[in-house]
């Protein structure tokens, strides 16, 4: 289809913008997925391996927050960073630092919530060997996480997938502004809005090219591991 | 688990870095083009506007220029006049460039905007399906063609964002405004102006658009332009810089040096020509000063 071939035309025509959309796409996307998981992680593994008071209800207080719609995320980290917001003086509107903070509101929780009911269900074995053994808490999160790093893979990768198909809140606290803030998906709703359609769905082909190849190095490089 | 995070991390990492990094260099030639372009103190100014001069290809044409010439980097963020005002009034604007003269005063008024400053006009125009169902080809002015189109129902996609479009729409329904809840022929869009416009070709509906923003999309559009330049729909753009005095950590120097260069004759040519090749017609019209 034309779109189709716009996208290999696009990718291969070295276009200066595209690259930096691009860049700038992976560079937040790099960042709010790996600071998410980073918190999310530990803090999701730690819920799952231990029982307390008020477990369940800090449970759907997470569900909920997974469900945060991103427009909401966005308008959120725009009243606290808006000029004379709570945190105005730093002026980190519109940049790509403010996108990243918006999307880690997003996708802590997803996160937590997905390592959480992968501890609470797969590692059990392990969480009553290793408090057998009578391990800290500390160790048994480490050796949860690594124990099911293959299965954790997926959380990591539906972060990434999370941050670079999200277009609400980056929208909102990046302003879309060309070279500094344009990241992929605010190019296509942006094409999109100029009526430019098939332009915006090449945009849309090279977005998911770039995805898929995230995920198979990612892929890649757990079964290297796991094999060798 | 550790390992392989790292080194997957590192990959992407390394990726977008490549990505990115090689072209930070080069993507904006505007700022590293010549030595003896002046550095300002401070180089960023913040411009918000509107879809139209943005979206319609002006700015990005204008505003390389500027940069090159004064060494200046301007960040616009397009939105429509409601969002792009609000924004300023949050502090998170320099200076402003709307199309919403009610608007505009009560920003001045309000102690926002320093002056307004009406600098060029274009004209608003009704588009519609090729045969023209409600016949409003030749109306004296948009009040009489948006009557014909009340009377026969036919479709109209109204921007419903209250944008600088969507407010001279209401002003020329008057006291006739369709009540989006009753009438069904009245479709309260609430997007841009180019997404309102797919979806009149779409609907086979009227719309009232700015110029610019139709003739970039004409191609792709199964539209018409059926009535222009009557009186009631003249479109004036002005430029205002936000009040230093009202908001603090503004970049006033820069707005002040963009409004100028932008009143200037240099840009002032541009302006006049910006659409002769591609339309066969300037999109935007200087007002005299």
């Amino acid at each position: 289809m034309d779109s189709i071939k716009q996208a290999f035309d696009l990718l291969f025509s070295l276009d200066k913008e595209l690259f930096r959309i691009l860049g700038v796409t992976l560079r937040m996307s790099f960042f709010s997925t790996s600071i998410s998981c980073f918190l999310g992680l530990p803090l999701g593994a730690l819920i799952g391996t231990r029982q307390f008071r008020g477990k369940s209800f800090l449970k759907k207080l997470i569900h909920t927050w997974m469900g945060l719609p991103p427009v909401v995320a966005g308008l959120l980290v725009y009243m606290l960073f808006t000029h004379y917001g709570p945190f105005g003086r730093l002026n980190l509107l519109f940049t790509v630092t403010a996108m990243v903070i918006a999307q880690c509101v997003l996708i802590t929780p997803l996160v937590t919530g997905l390592t959480a009911s992968f501890v609470e269900t797969a590692s059990r074995p392990i969480i009553e060997t290793a408090r057998g053994l009578g391990l800290s808490d500390a160790r048994i999160v480490l050796l949860c996480l690594s124990e099911g790093r293959a299965s954790l893979l997926s959380v990591v990768l539906n972060a990434f997938g999370r941050s670079i198909a999200e277009v609400g809140a980056v929208s909102i606290v990046g302003g879309n502004i060309q070279w500094k803030t344009r990241v992929m998906t605010t190019a296509i709703m942006l094409e999109t809005n100029k009526g430019k359609f098939s332009f915006a769905l090449a945009l849309g082909i090279v977005l998911l090219i770039l995805a898929f190849i995230v995920n198979a190095a990612a892929s890649w490089m757990v079964k290297e591991r796991s094999d060798g | 688990m550790k390992k392989t995070l790292a080194v997957l991390l590192a990959l992407v990492m390394l990726v977008s870095f490549a990505a990115c990094g090689g072209k930070t260099a080069d993507a904006p030639a505007q700022t590293s083009a010549a030595a003896d372009v002046p550095t300002p103190e401070n180089p960023v100014i913040r411009l918000s506007t509107t879809t139209s001069v943005n979206d319609s290809g002006l700015l990005p044409y204008l505003l390389p220029v500027f940069e090159q010439e004064t060494g200046y980097k301007v960040e616009v963020q397009s939105a429509g006049t409601g969002a792009a005002i609000q924004k300023a009034e949050d502090g998170n604007a320099d200076l402003i460039l709307v199309h919403a003269k009610a608007s505009e005063e009560e920003f001045i008024e309000k102690g926002f905007g320093v002056e307004r400053i009406p600098f060029m006009y274009n004209y608003f125009v009704v588009v519609g399906p090729k045969d023209d169902p409600a016949g409003i080809k030749g109306s004296v002015d948009a009040a009489t063609a948006f009557g014909k189109i009340r009377d026969t129902q036919n479709t109209f996609v109204s921007r419903g964002d209250e944008s600088g479009t969507h407010k001279a729409e209401l002003k020329i329904w008057g006291d006739n405004a369709p009540d989006a809840a009753a009438d069904a022929w009245y479709v309260s869009a609430g997007q841009g102006m180019g997404t309102c416009l797919s979806m009149a070709s779409e609907q086979q509906a009227y719309c009232l658009t700015d110029k610019a923003t139709f003739l970039s999309m004409q191609a792709q559009l199964d539209l018409d332009i059926l009535l222009e330049e009557g009186e009631d729909m003249k479109n004036t753009y002005s430029l205002i810089a936000v009040n230093p005095e009202k908001i603090d950590g503004l970049n006033t120097e820069g707005a002040d040096a963009l409004i100028d260069w932008m009143l200037g004759d240099e840009a002032s040519a541009l302006i006049a020509g910006y659409g002769v090749k591609e339309y066969g017609a300037a999109l935007f019209c200087l007002l005299d000063k």
